[in-house]
């Protein structure tokens, strides 16, 4: 009975959840980023390694597109932080 | 030397500036005593200062009060004094301008004149009308306009006064030395000038069109980094999240929309309306393609503002939250709070330099992609 009544309360009361909702988004939201720029990352190392003397336009290549995927990871956080501090 | 200063063609009006900016510094009063006795002795506390004395530290409480907007430019607690600047409040209710300082307020604690400064419920931080009895919101008014000088506002002065003097002294500097080399902030500012010349308008608009765009970009560029450099410094001046502000990043997006939109050649527009190459059944009955296209102007500015605000605010909570945990840590006992003080100094000086790289990433991105735009905007029709 006690689990049946936790259950209950569990499915009615659902303002809990939405927070452990925006927190595991802002998780997800972060391995995302953290994907991308690695890929962005390895991309500029190996091309940096095969060609040495561009090495000042793969790091500006390499910022702008990450500021870019950080953009897109940032979309996420606003959400989640629009959970937690709206009713 | 201060007669070179003179000779500066915009010197007196900035003095005048600066002048206006001291005065406000008039303003200054330690708050903590200059509340009236009733409010002192009365049983029933109410607002925050009074009950602020007895309350543990409650870090998301103080990280919001950075991050938002205020009335009042708080410099510091020293010991249970709450030494701020009250800054002016302008509103406009029923036909009527109302102008006077907010520490009438005294920290949303009376109300002044038939308003009130909120402290609880769903219209915190806000002003609203209060009944005759002076101390009820009015539920059925509508919120009074608010034109007040808040604290972002006061920053945008003073960064305004800044960017003004920095640039009006250049451009004498440039006109008066005219065949010599550069000398003085002409050094510090020239390479970035041509930097964002050579390497963000130029390759993105064009060398026939890019002229028109340059003070645009320019001026762009040095508004968020310098704002965002000011936000990163924690006492006054400085310290106010301008760039955090999401109508401050809004106005600039907007900006970028509407010169976009008004340097879009026919090309550009019948790319959004009728795009070539895309079978005919996508526009004719609904216009499918039309409505994914304007989805997509719409978006570019959106996504500017969006990010700009949000590096700058999470920055912001970054660094506050990895300073709250020396107190968070100190409530639990005091061993602990000093134990982990190094610690969260150290993250809090690596997340610092961090941000100084992110505020000047930020504002170069957006100062990119603003460039980019006008590119496409107004490239002609080159397949």
């Amino acid at each position: 009975m006690s689990v049946l009544s936790l259950l209950l309360q569990v499915s009615t009361d659902l303002a809990p959840i939405a927070k452990m909702g925006a927190g595991i988004g802002a998780g997800i939201a972060a391995i995302g980023a953290g994907i991308g720029i690695g890929q962005i990352g390895k991309g500029a190392l190996e091309s940096i390694a095969r060609q040495p003397e561009s090495v000042g336009d793969i790091r500006s290549n390499m910022i702008v597109a990450a500021a870019l995927i950080e953009g897109v990871a940032f979309f996420a956080i606003v959400v989640c932080l629009l959970i937690l501090f709206l009713k | 030397m201060i007669s070179s200063f003179t000779r500066i063609k915009g010197f007196y009006p900035t003095l005048w500036l600066f002048g206006i900016l001291v005065l406000c510094l008039h303003f200054v009063s330690a708050q903590g005593e200059n509340i009236p006795a009733s409010a002192k002795d009365s049983v029933v506390l109410t607002g925050r200062h009074a009950s602020q004395l007895e309350k543990p530290f409650d870090a998301g409480e103080m990280i919001m009060e950075h991050i938002l907007d205020s009335h009042e430019w708080h410099i510091a607690n020293i010991g249970h004094t709450h030494i701020s600047i009250p800054l002016p409040v302008i509103l406009y209710a029923d036909g009527d301008i109302h102008i006077f300082s907010s520490g009438r307020f005294h920290h949303g604690e009376l109300a002044y004149n038939g308003f009130k400064l909120e402290t609880e419920g769903k219209n915190k931080g806000k002003i609203v009308k209060v009944l005759d009895d002076g101390i009820t919101p009015d539920e059925s008014a509508a919120l009074p306009t608010d034109f007040s000088i808040t604290k972002n506002v006061m920053s945008l002065f003073i960064s305004v006064a800044l960017l003004m003097f920095l640039f009006i002294s250049i451009a004498n500097s440039y006109s008066r030395r005219k065949d010599h080399a550069p000398k003085g902030i002409q050094s510090l500012l020239e390479p970035i000038i041509m930097f964002i010349r050579d390497d963000i308008a130029r390759p993105s608009i064009g060398e026939k069109r890019y002229g028109r765009y340059m003070p645009y970009l320019l001026t762009i560029f040095f508004f968020i980094f310098l704002n965002n450099l000011m936000g990163l410094i924690p006492f006054f001046p400085g310290g106010a999240n301008l760039t955090g502000n999401i109508a401050v990043t809004m106005v600039l997006a907007l900006f970028t929309f509407i010169i976009t939109s008004f340097s879009g050649n026919k090309a550009y527009w019948t790319h959004i309306v009728n795009a070539p190459g895309v079978p005919w059944w996508l526009k004719l009955p609904v216009p499918l393609m039309p409505i994914v296209e304007i989805v997509g102007v719409i978006t570019k500015p959106f996504v500017l503002m969006v990010r700009l605000f949000a590096n700058m605010t999470a920055g912001h909570i970054i660094l506050l939250g990895f300073m709250s945990l020396i107190f968070i840590f100190g409530n639990m006992s005091i061993g602990l709070g000093l134990s982990v003080t190094p610690v969260s100094v150290g993250f809090a000086l690596f997340m610092s330099l961090l941000e100084l790289l992110v505020a000047f990433i930020q504002a170069y991105v957006f100062t990119l992609l603003s460039a980019i735009y006008f590119g496409m905007a107004s490239e002609e029709h080159a397949h």
